[in-house]
């Protein structure tokens, strides 16, 4: 691995995101519009408001990167980019860490877009600081980019990248504790949430929300959901072959 | 002259399907080689072997003196694959760049790269607003950088207009004057005898292996496509009477 070579990476995928006007839009609009449209489903700010807004801030950042890491490491191995880069001196995590350090920057921007609004212009009130909800943002960025860059090992196209979503993305949001709180779940389906990174973001989330000043439990949790992205990415790792049938 | 490739009894299977049967050729150092067949004879399998990125079922490949695929030559072997591999969403410039910090190189030598292959004044467009045959230039200028002592180039001339075929051949036989070793596949008869030496492949097997002049006066006749004719026919004739 070469810090150079990742720089240099990273670069070049925040150029390609440059040049694409309209996905720049999408990322920093789209979330701030959804919270809009659940500040009127929930009849103004209130605390059920406060609650889902605070979750949705972690969520739309992990399914946003998800969805975009999976079709742009996709594209790298149709188009043949992909295994052209591999008879350079680019390391696979070179590659691996370009696109999770630059989707990650790429989300620290709409993650502060949309905190912003959330906090400036509808209204929702944490006790904890909203720099941990950017943080906590950002840190589910990476997770959704991790797991993309693995699982677009899994499919041949566009239309099979896809669909990852509900296999992977879905399960997680059902039970990450924002429908039904995770104690209240049965036994297995509560074992099933406790190996599920997306709940422990969730879970940090609300300590951010009830608690004045970071908690225990909310660094633990934070320092799940990293062990968890990490796992994804050396998984992501595995699966790229510089030689293949 | 030193050998660059040494391809010894290659054998490559995709899927269920044999593609290369036991393949041996020796490509000379400093020369321009030819590896020519029509599309499906292997050529590109017997490119992606020398590159190191197809998984192969025996049979040994040294390049440069390193078994293929060795780390060391990731920094000497240059690769253009067959579809152009560069980021449509980027420009050329921005292409050849990030190609260039690969290799630990600046700007200076991308833009070299990107003039030497005729697109200076293409420099600042997208790639995916270029016409095909600039985005093959493209990728090709991506692989220059560096100065790879080996250029692996599959099919890298399609689409380009005659004139500017001309000046990449110019361009390919200035670099091995200076040592640099090509292998330039085609499907084009009339790029053959632009070559120093040629492969031809068909059906995953090597049926000449030779210069240019040697192929003519072995199948007796000045036209390099029909001495290549010849030669197919008296390969399938020996192969039909068992030695």
């Amino acid at each position: 691995m070469s810090v150079r070579i990742t720089l240099a990476t990273t670069v070049r995928i925040l150029r390609q995101l440059r040049h694409d006007r309209r996905t720049i839009g999408l990322l920093l609009v789209v979330p701030v519009l959804l919270l809009t449209l659940l500040y009127f489903m929930y009849d103004n700010a209130g605390p059920t408001f406060d609650r889902i807004a605070l979750v949705m801030l972690g969520i739309f950042p992990f399914v946003i990167m998800f969805l975009v890491t999976s079709i742009a490491m996709l594209r790298e191995r149709t188009t043949g980019t992909l295994e052209r880069l591999l008879t350079t001196p680019l390391g696979k995590l070179d590659l691996l860490f370009g696109y999770g350090i630059a989707f990650g920057l790429a989300a620290a921007a709409q993650a502060v877009v949309a905190v912003a609004a959330a906090y400036w212009l509808l209204g929702l009130s944490t006790i904890g600081s909203s720099g941990l909800v950017v943080l906590i943002a950002v840190l589910n960025a990476v997770l959704g980019v991790a797991l993309g860059l693995f699982c677009s090992a899994f499919a041949r196209t566009e239309f099979q990248a896809v669909q990852f979503l509900p296999v992977v993305v879905v399960p997680q949001l059902l039970l990450c504790g924002l429908f039904v709180p995770r104690g209240q779940m049965a036994g297995w389906l509560q074992a099933a949430a406790d190996v599920l990174p997306l709940s422990y973001a969730v879970e940090a989330l609300a300590q951010v929300g009830a608690h004045a000043d970071p908690t225990g439990t909310m660094w633990r949790d934070f320092t799940v959901v990293a062990g968890a992205a990490i796992v994804a990415l050396v998984l992501a790792a595995a699966t790229l072959r510089r030689r293949t049938p | 002259m030193e050998t660059a490739i040494e391809v010894q009894s290659l054998v490559v299977e995709r899927g269920k399907r044999r593609v290369l049967h036991g393949i041996s050729c020796s490509i000379p150092g400093g020369s321009v080689v030819g590896l020519l067949g029509p599309s499906g004879s292997g050529k590109t399998t017997l490119i992606r072997s020398i590159v190191g990125v197809q998984i192969v079922k025996s049979g040994t490949i040294t390049v440069l003196g390193q078994p293929a695929g060795a780390a060391a030559l990731r920094r000497t072997v240059g690769y253009v694959t067959q579809a152009p591999s560069v980021y449509a969403d980027l420009s050329v410039r921005e292409n050849a760049r990030y190609f260039a910090a690969l290799y630990g190189l600046g700007s200076a030598d991308a833009d070299r790269a990107v003039a030497d292959v005729g697109l200076a004044d293409a420099a600042g467009q997208l790639v995916g607003n270029l016409s095909g045959g600039q985005r093959s230039r493209a990728s090709l200028a991506c692989a220059m950088i560096g100065a790879p002592r080996l250029l692996v180039l599959d099919e890298p001339t399609v689409g380009q207009d005659p004139v500017l075929r001309a000046d990449l051949w110019a361009k390919f036989h200035d670099l091995a004057a200076n040592g640099t070793t090509l292998l330039v596949s085609s499907h084009v008869m009339d790029e053959a005898g632009r070559c120093d030496r040629l492969l031809l492949i068909r059906e995953g097997r090597l049926i000449a292996d030779d210069t240019p002049a040697a192929i003519r006066t072995t199948a007796a006749t000045d036209d390099l496509e029909e001495a290549f004719l010849r030669l197919i026919r008296n390969y399938e004739q020996q192969e039909k009477v068992p030695a």
